[in-house]
């Protein structure tokens, strides 16, 4: 079992012309995805990574009963690619672009919260059922079939601590890099809300970093929601506040969150073990599954 | 991006934001120049990107040409928290009964833009934001519609603005948010927004951070960032590299890719004792040549006693990233620090055997990596 994808997942792949999007729509191939099309504005007709090619998602949706999107388009349009998924009326989207700009984001946000296609990323390096299929560019070697759901803001921590519990034998039912932009569409808590109500699912990761409150809601969350244990990591103890996180930022909430130390306290309180290392996570874990 | 004051000021006052007359001046004849013109009274003040320039002595009031040579001799060319001054703004002191707080962000919890205002103007505001929340004012902005007229009057007469100037502080609010959206602000502040014994509003100062990744269709902002970029040597030298990166206290220097598994990597050196020379993130997909840039970066730092390289490829490829550390160190005839490499995730077989493996340490964990890196810093420190 597994969440959001499986080997029924028929996938469009936006941008499946340029050099990411066909490497990657490859690499989904072998792993076993089903690719069924790509979408690039005038090349229809054409065939990319073995897969017919429309010139918009309407038509991948029409032809080929595409039900799930992943975007390799480059930010400037990835907006409105993430638009077009949208109104496609699509289950599900995946944008794996980086650098899209954030009011781009607040927009699409906006128009997120009228259909009924759910969003992953932007920014992200996508989701992943082991031995099934994977959405995205993550390394599929390094996942195995197993028990655990993992859910994470950054996308390398996330092979880190996937690693660690694969060398274990301690193997994932889906793994979910949800991005870590200021405005992404599922957060922690829809992911954990999945992940809870997976009878397959019998532990969860969640790997967060410093920034923002996401971390802190989902805490708030686990204490009243969720019943499957979960470990945590969080990233940036040591890291001083990021250029980014700009002034206005912390008059929004007041300052005081956003830390790594709110966040551990946070999941602390919550019950959730918040590990110093990415080993001391798959530790927990492990003891989890006893 | 952040621009200076004086271009964020331009920015606003092209847009019909009152601003107070002012000058750009570098040296100490064009201070004294640039106050006649305006007439004294004149605040001086260091074009720098730092907060708390006031206090910390970058801002000086001056009634007549002795005290602006005075001022001007003593901020021109200061260390004002790291950064040299080289610049001063001389402004029209504006004559105030009131400071107000406006600013536009994007609130990241609801996705959405939100508009603030405080008559707790003049002081720092996210002390304000903290000890009493409820002294700001907040409106939250439909993304695909903008700001309504109506929500700036809100905003303005909820933070309890005085009658006579709301309709004028509701306009600058207005301005500040159309600003904000076609110029693709991260946040746009003015703090203070003074008041005028004659009812005037004027923007006393001025804050526009622009959102770096839509700098594409902000071709005039980009070019002002060739001008507003300044300080730290090495992140100026980063810049030019585009690489994330923070200059930090401690001798271990830290390359990775990928924000979350740097920081994690710096956590970890942290934890085993060390302390962090920096953070840098080569991001994804990263070729040959940027792994080698990245590496003359850290280099470039006399702190760094020791580089641990973290790369966890997924949209990197570990043959790629050998590659670009073969070439970074072949050059030279003695390694000028010692290097430590962890690769792992796709194509880092290959890589590990590209890897020049008389020229680094290769370690298989993490762990193991950031011990060792640990190791050779404190051995040169002792030495």
């Amino acid at each position: 079992m597994s969440v959001l994808v499986d080997d029924d997942t028929r996938v469009v792949v936006q941008g499946i012309t340029g050099g990411e999007g066909k490497f990657h729509a490859e690499q989904m191939m072998e792993y076993g995805t089903n690719v069924v099309a790509g979408a690039v504005p005038g090349k229809g007709g054409q065939e990319a990574a073995g897969v017919p090619v429309y010139d918009t998602v309407h038509e991948a949706v029409e032809e080929e009963n595409a039900d799930t999107s992943v975007i390799f388009v480059p930010p400037a349009f990835a907006g409105d690619a993430i638009f077009e998924s949208l109104d496609s009326g699509l289950d599900l989207a995946v944008a794996i672009t980086e650098g899209i700009p954030t009011q781009d984001m607040a927009r699409v946000n906006k128009r997120l919260s009228e259909t009924d296609t759910r969003l992953i990323g932007p920014n992200c390096p996508g989701l992943i059922t082991p031995g099934e299929a994977k959405l995205g560019i993550l390394p599929g070697n390094i996942f195995a079939e197993g028990n655990v759901g993992l859910v994470s803001r950054s996308g390398t921590l996330t092979y880190q601590v996937v690693d660690s519990l694969t060398n274990r034998g301690i193997g994932q039912t889906t793994a979910i890099g949800i991005g870590g932009d200021p405005i992404i569409g599922t957060d922690f808590v829809d992911a954990l809300e999945l992940f809870e109500n997976d009878p397959d699912t019998d532990a969860i990761v969640m790997c967060g970093e410093i920034g923002g409150e996401d971390e802190e809601e989902a805490a708030a969350y686990i204490d009243e929601h969720v019943d499957t244990p979960v470990a945590g990591f969080i990233a940036g103890r040591t890291a001083p506040p990021g250029k980014r996180m700009g002034h206005a930022g912390a008059i929004v909430s007041g300052s005081g969150t956003g830390t790594a130390e709110s966040k551990i306290n946070a999941l602390n309180d919550a019950g959730v073990p918040v590990g110093d290392t990415p080993e001391e996570v798959a530790d927990h874990i492990e003891e989890f599954l006893g | 991006m952040k621009l200076h004051e004086y271009q964020a000021k331009q920015v606003f006052a092209d847009a019909g934001i009152p601003t107070p007359a002012s000058q750009l001046a570098s040296d100490v004849d064009g201070v004294v120049t640039a106050a006649e013109e305006i007439g004294y009274p004149v605040a001086v003040k260091a074009q720098v990107q730092v907060g708390g320039r006031g206090k910390a002595g970058g801002i000086k009031l001056v009634e007549d040409e002795d005290e602006a040579r005075e001022a001007a001799d003593s901020i021109l060319g200061m260390d004002l928290k790291g950064y040299r001054v080289d610049r001063v703004l001389v402004e029209e002191a504006v004559d105030f009964t009131n400071e107000l707080y406006v600013g536009i962000t994007m609130d990241r919890g609801e996705g959405k833009p939100v508009a603030m205002v405080s008559t707790r103007g003049g002081v720092n505001i996210e002390e304000v934001a903290e000890e009493d929340p409820d002294a700001i004012a907040r409106e939250h902005v439909d993304p695909s519609f903008g700001m309504h007229p109506y929500q700036a009057r809100k905003a303005v007469y909820d933070a309890g603005v005085g009658r006579s100037v709301a309709r004028d502080v509701s306009n600058v609010l207005m301005t500040l948010y159309e600003l904000w959206e076609s110029r693709d602000g991260a946040d746009a502040e003015i703090n203070p927004l003074m008041v005028t014994s004659d009812d005037e509003v004027i923007a006393a100062d001025a804050v526009m951070n622009i959102d770096e990744d839509a700098l594409f269709r902000q071709p005039e902002l980009a070019e002002m960032e060739e001008e507003a970029a300044g300080g730290d040597e090495l992140e100026q030298k980063a810049d030019e590299y585009d690489f994330d990166y923070v200059r930090l206290e401690g001798n271990v220097g830290i390359i990775g890719n990928g924000a979350g598994l740097v920081m994690t990597t710096l956590d970890l050196v942290d934890h085993y004792g060390g302390e962090p020379a920096n953070f840098l993130d080569v991001g994804g997909g990263a070729k040959a040549q940027r792994i080698s840039n990245a590496l003359d970066m850290v280099f470039s730092d006399d702190n760094v006693d020791s580089v641990v390289f973290n790369i966890f490829g997924g949209i990197t490829r570990g043959d790629e990233v050998a590659r670009g550390i073969n070439e970074a160190l072949e050059q030279f005839d003695d390694i000028p620090k010692p290097v430590v490499v962890r690769l792992a995730g796709t194509n880092w077989e290959e890589g590990m055997e590209i890897l020049n493996e008389d020229l680094v340490t290769v370690e298989q964990t993490l762990e193991d990596a950031v011990q060792r890196a640990v190791e050779y810093a404190g051995e040169v420190n002792d030495q």
